[in-house]
């Protein structure tokens, strides 16, 4: 099994050529170091999620039973805890505000969030999270770095605090405004969130390293077989 | 045991007295002799076949669930990726399998130039090849259509625009294209249907032809021989071999290959850092906003860049049009290569310098213009596509001369 | 070419081990193809167990719900037609719903969990029609001495309120009884049984 972790491990490396270095506005991003396979880190993320993002955004391709089921958790406890929105544990992550209504009060409607994480990359998301500052020029008070007057509020920042921005563009909490978390806390909340993001972007993303670890042990053991075939049927051609 | 077999042969003849089943399977693979010296570059033809069945197997499963309407598109395909057990996989396999088609299709044609394949009498297996590669495009462009993002759908807008850049007819001919004033749902159904059934269709037919051609006039091999000049008292080449076993044996290894890198892919990177499937095309089409920067998938880039690079209004033909032209003639001039290429011998083992100078020349200028594709525009980046165009260009234009001049090998009787 | 230098037994060998390995390859490879055709995720939520609610039904009256998109007929009988029901036995096929579809508590004459609330698949196990209710004694095609039952406009068959079939009709078995559980005294759940329920 070591070996499996091993070459999984190495390939997704070697394959994973990120085009997503740099924001938009050519900020360097933060490293968001997701683990998918962290099923604690994935629960956390969902607790986080339908708490603070499903008011607004969506999910409208994944369905809470799916999620229960992948995350190891039991459906009769979503349904009570994680379930504000909806209450058939099979529906899909809708939400009741009505987009016009939403337009008028943030100028854009809250995209949907299901393949968020594959359209904009972890590390945009985990930056983001972590790039909001007190802006009394803006409409919600805050501003982003890494997305320049973005329409959406700080709606985690009960857990942050009220971050404000050196000259040099760098985050800091004031000490005279913390959240509830820690600054490490609060990192590990949104690398938690983006790690859940990243899951709901792909949810087969949690099976499909392991069956493509067989598929292509399976398929190296019939090269060599074929490889053998080939040598001995050519052993006729001089 | 033995009765089995018996009935499986009585079952054979009887089929055979009505149908020419053996006489196609000696004619095409039993007893059909081809030359014993194929390297490594022959392993394309027979890989592009394993990707076409992939892909159409693959096709008739997205599209038991797919929906081509610009209302559920885009969420028809997230329910493939989700809700339908192992759409995913099929998904990936789809996707995965058309860059894997271009990837083994330009290898082909590269094994085709250097090996001089399109010589005389091969000149029509080239054509043919050629309009499937024409009809591969065209299904990979109709195809990208239908995911229904934001890439799929500015893609679309921006190539079909080029049209409008023929004076007079343009834009009556792109509005024609389209159905409507921007690419719509009306599109997005004309394109679902030739990318499921016509152009399917046509790519089956002409590898068909292809392979009818090939099998007629015989291989091609790396030493550019005729194995038919060299026959057995019986007739049979003394440089060839019986396709089967021997070559459907060393294809299986080949072909087991390709399964685990198109495995590697499709289960550890199947967007490929954003090459195979680009990371705007999960944003859903919006026809108001235009992505920061778009850029075709990899396999077109080339030609994009040639289009690019046409920035010069001149002859009184403005810059647009040009780059248009350049970029049908760029996908067009290799139909001219057996034409073109007036060298003594076909394959680049006994070719001299110049020759191999040039097509070095041609590879890298295809090469940067793939890449520079990819990037967006700079003034620099447009300087060395423009002078990559003019060398993809003129290993073309020059292609009579150099080949005529150049001083080439004498090439052995047999094969080695 | 020379024959003779040839390991057959090692080419068989490898031939055989290659074409079962290929063989098996393709084989697991067709199984994601089969799975495909399963229900999807969106069918099994749309198929998903309904709530329905029997408080307001009044005896003798019929409400019909919506599962996995065929009807669901939730009936209260009355005592003359419940107590009629042990009386039906010579002119049906299967009274005692030995070769017919319900869960384990249903194979009895009221084929129900609670006697008064009768759960009912609304397909006719003929060609699949939907019956008509037909609730009052002696009604016209059910016959004068019936206290009432369901007839199918296709083909005419004949059950009784219990959804058992009547002999001689065109339908094989008894009207279907779908896994289907008591939330609270006033709610059901129509699609699963409660725990420990046989099928």
């Amino acid at each position: 099994m070591m070996v499996k972790k091993v070459a999984t491990a190495i390939l997704s490396y070697i394959l994973s050529v990120s085009c997503y270095a740099a924001s938009e506005v050519g900020v360097p991003l933060l490293d968001a170091d997701v683990d998918v396979s962290n099923t604690v880190s994935l629960q956390r993320g969902a607790r986080l999620f339908v708490n603070y993002c499903v008011s607004c955004h969506s999910a409208e391709y994944m369905r809470y039973n799916r999620m229960a089921e992948d995350l190891g958790l039991d459906p009769e406890l979503v349904k009570d805890n994680l379930m504000f929105a909806s209450d058939k544990i099979g529906d899909t992550m809708t939400i009741a505000m009505r987009s016009d209504d939403s337009e008028q009060w943030f100028g854009v409607k809250p995209p949907d969030l299901s393949v968020i994480a594959r359209s904009k990359g972890v590390n945009y998301l985990y930056s983001f999270l972590n790039g909001f500052y007190l802006d009394s020029t803006r409409p919600t008070g805050v501003n982003n770095i890494y997305y320049p007057n973005t329409a959406m509020p700080h709606v985690l920042w009960d857990l942050q605090g009220f971050a404000q921005k050196t000259d040099d563009g760098q985050i800091f909490v004031p000490e005279d405004s913390p959240g509830d978390m820690t600054v490490i806390e609060y990192q590990q909340a949104t690398r938690d969130l983006v790690t859940f993001l990243d899951y709901l972007g792909e949810p087969a993303k949690l099976v499909r390293y392991k069956i493509g670890f067989w598929v292509i042990s399976f398929l190296l053991v019939l090269f060599v077989i074929t490889c053998l075939l080939r040598r001995e049927y050519w052993r006729d051609v001089h | 045991m033995s009765k089995v077999v018996k009935n499986l042969t009585d079952l054979r003849d009887w089929v055979d007295a009505r149908f020419p089943l053996m006489q196609l399977w000696n004619e095409h693979v039993g007893q059909y002799y081809a030359p014993k010296n194929f390297n490594f570059w022959y392993y394309f033809g027979v890989l592009s076949l394993v990707v076409l069945v992939i892909q159409i197997v693959t096709g008739i499963w997205l599209v038991m669930n797919y929906k081509p309407d610009a209302e559920f598109a885009f969420a028809s395909v997230e329910y493939i990726m989700r809700d339908v057990d192992w759409g995913w996989l099929i998904r990936y396999m789809h996707s995965t399998g058309a860059s894997f088609f271009f990837i083994v299709i330009y290898l082909h044609m590269f094994r085709g130039i250097m090996y001089g394949s399109y010589r005389k009498p091969r000149e029509l297996i080239w054509v043919l090849g050629m309009c499937l590669y024409l009809a591969l495009m065209a299904e990979a462009f109709f195809g990208y259509l239908l995911p229904w993002g934001q890439m799929s759908y500015w893609g679309a807008q921006v190539i079909i625009s080029l049209f409008g850049a023929i004076p007079v007819v343009g834009e009556t001919l792109s509005l024609w294209i389209r159905g409507d004033y921007v690419v719509s749902d009306i599109t997005l159904n004309r394109f679902f249907a030739f990318h499921v059934i016509a152009l399917p269709f046509a790519i089956a037919g002409l590898v068909l032809l292809h392979i009818l051609a090939l099998h007629h006039v015989g291989s091609n091999n790396p030493d550019g021989i005729d194995i038919k000049a060299n026959k057995d008292p019986a007739g049979k080449p003394l440089d060839g071999i019986p396709f089967h076993p021997y070559y459907t044996i060393k294809d299986a290894p080949a072909i087991v290959g390709l399964l685990i890198l198109m495995s590697v892919v499709i289960f550890f990177a199947p967007e490929m850092g954003g090459y195979f499937l680009e990371h705007n095309n999960f944003v859903p089409a919006d026809p108001l906003k235009t992505p920061e920067h778009i850029a075709p998938v990899w396999y077109f880039t080339p030609f994009y860049s040639i289009l690019r690079a046409n920035t010069i209004n001149f002859f009184m033909v403005p810059a647009k049009l040009w780059g248009v032209i350049f970029m049908g003639l760029g996908t067009m001039a290799f139909f001219l290569l057996p034409w073109l290429d007036r060298g003594k011998v076909r394959s680049i083992r006994y070719r001299g310098w110049i020759y191999k100078t040039a097509l070095s020349i041609f590879v890298v200028s295809f090469l940067i213009l793939g890449y520079l594709g990819l990037l967006p525009p700079t003034p620099g980046r447009t300087a060395v596509a423009q002078v990559c165009t003019i060398l993809y260009f003129l290993f073309f234009l020059l292609m009579p001369f150099y080949t005529k001049w150049d001083k080439t090998k004498p090439v052995p009787e047999r094969v080695t | 070419m020379t024959v003779d230098s040839t390991d057959i037994e090692r080419r068989q060998f490898l031939t055989g081990t290659a074409a079962v390995l290929g063989g098996l390859g393709a084989g697991v490879a067709a199984i994601p193809f089969v799975s495909t055709f399963q229900p999807s995720e969106r069918a099994k939520a749309i198929g998903a167990p309904v709530e329905a609610n029997i408080d307001q039904i009044e005896p003798g009256q019929r409400v019909t719900y919506k599962w996995r998109g065929k009807p669901v007929w939730i009936i209260r009988r009355t005592e003359e037609q419940l107590a009629a029901l042990e009386q039906m036995r010579d002119i049906l096929a299967d009274p005692d719903s030995a070769s017919s579809v319900q869960p384990e508590f249903a194979e009895n004459s009221w084929r129900s969990l609670n006697q008064e609330y009768l759960v009912l698949v609304g397909i006719c196990t003929h060609l699949g029609c939907s019956p008509s209710f037909r609730p009052l004694a002696g009604d016209v095609v059910m016959g004068a001495d019936s206290v009432g039952g369901f007839y199918c406009p296709c083909h005419g068959s004949k059950f009784d309120l219990s959804g058992r079939v009547y002999a001689g009709v065109p339908a094989p078995t008894n009207m279907d009884v779908p896994p289907y559980k008591f939330l609270n005294e006033s709610r059901i759940l129509i699609g699963e049984l409660a725990e420990g329920e046989g099928a």
